[in-house]
């Protein structure tokens, strides 16, 4: 029963841990600011959750598990929150969320 | 274990570091922070476990709200030029 | 009343998940700062079903395993068009129409839309919501209307 839940956990952790990187890929890879919040939102959700999932099952339950579930209800309600204050700024600061995948390494609006 | 984890989570901190070096729009590198900071979340809870002391997840959870904070603050300096009301 | 109540429980976990100190002193602290909170939140007409919306807890906790699925699949999804060789992403941006009739039913709803990757709330009107997606699928989506039909239900009609 250790066993498995150690499996359990083992998976997630690194699960989510690859999550992370891909978000990081991801940020670096995608062409422009809009498709980035995305890559941003996988390490929000994914990321955090299999990670902290991961934490859980290696605790024991008590205080430190409570411990644990705040910090995801923290991130859990403020992430998106951040991500639609930065698409959001973005779009007044009058960048166009139609330019499809127009690449914006080229421009050099500072 | 958490080694590996640990050995991620840096990774995909460097990485993003690369996006908040490049810009090319400010917005850009306020994302790239705040996606960092999420990750230094989770480094700060895994690096409690790493080393066996969990009260590590307190600073987790204070920085998971400053993180939140300091992204509406430079969002918000940026946009207007100022914090709080007009000087 | 129930609510000041309700919140002053909710601080006190909060305070006892942090503390985890059972000390008397501690705790009667921690019963003060509590009632100082409660009282200055009151004051300032914060504790309404905006500020602390409890009433919607019941209704919230059917709708998040829902959520988490989409999430996860969503997630796939994401990191399938991250880590695919050739960067070929159709990307796009469209108003979809919201349902909610209270403002803490359109948070709900627009953080539902930011939380799922491959889709984000850009601005929030009290009808629609601008919502930029990785792909046009999802969009289409959002468009068929599950999602705020949940979120419908959760807010509960009065």
């Amino acid at each position: 029963m250790n066993i498995l839940i150690d499996a359990v956990s083992w998976i997630a952790l690194v699960t989510g841990g690859l999550l992370m990187v891909t978000s990081a890929l991801g940020m670096v890879r995608l062409p422009n600011l809009f498709t980035r919040l995305h890559a941003g939102s996988l390490a929000d959700t994914g990321g955090v959750g299999l990670i902290l999932l991961g934490l859980i099952l290696q605790t024991e339950p008590g205080l430190n598990t409570l411990k644990l579930l705040l910090i995801g209800f923290v991130l859990f309600l403020t992430t998106p929150a951040a991500s639609h204050a930065v698409g959001h700024a973005a779009l007044l600061g009058g960048l166009s969320p139609d330019s499809g995948d127009a690449d914006d390494s080229q421009s050099t609006n500072s | 274990m958490f080694v590996t984890v640990t050995a991620l989570l840096v990774a995909s901190m460097a990485i993003t570091l690369v996006r908040v070096v490049r810009g090319p729009t400010p917005y850009d590198r306020i994302l790239g922070v705040n996606v960092h900071g999420t990750m230094t979340v989770l480094l700060i809870a895994v690096t409690g476990y790493l080393t066996d002391r969990p009260d590590f997840l307190d600073l987790s959870i204070a920085y998971a709200l400053l993180n939140f904070v300091g992204t509406l603050a430079a969002l918000k300096y940026f946009r207007f030029g100022h914090l709080g009301d007009e000087p | 009343m129930g609510r000041m109540i309700s919140l002053a429980v909710v601080l006190l976990c909060v305070w006892f998940v942090l503390s985890g100190s059972t000390d008397p002193f501690l705790l009667a602290s921690g019963v003060v700062s509590v009632l100082l909170v409660v009282i200055i939140a009151h004051r300032m007409g914060m504790i309404d079903e905006e500020g602390f919306p409890i009433q919607l807890l019941g209704r919230v906790v059917l709708y998040l395993p829902w959520l988490v699925c989409q999430i996860a699949l969503a997630n796939l999804a994401v990191a399938r068009t991250i880590l695919a060789p050739s960067m070929k992403i159709d990307s796009g941006s469209a108003w979809v129409p919201a349902s909610q009739k209270t403002p803490v039913g359109l948070v709900v709803f627009a953080n539902s839309i930011t939380l799922t990757p491959g889709t984000v709330s850009l601005s929030v009107l009290e009808d629609r919501i601008h919502v930029h997606a990785l792909s046009r699928k999802s969009l289409e989506d959002l468009h068929q209307g599950e999602m705020d039909r949940r979120v419908s239900a959760v807010e509960g009609r009065r």
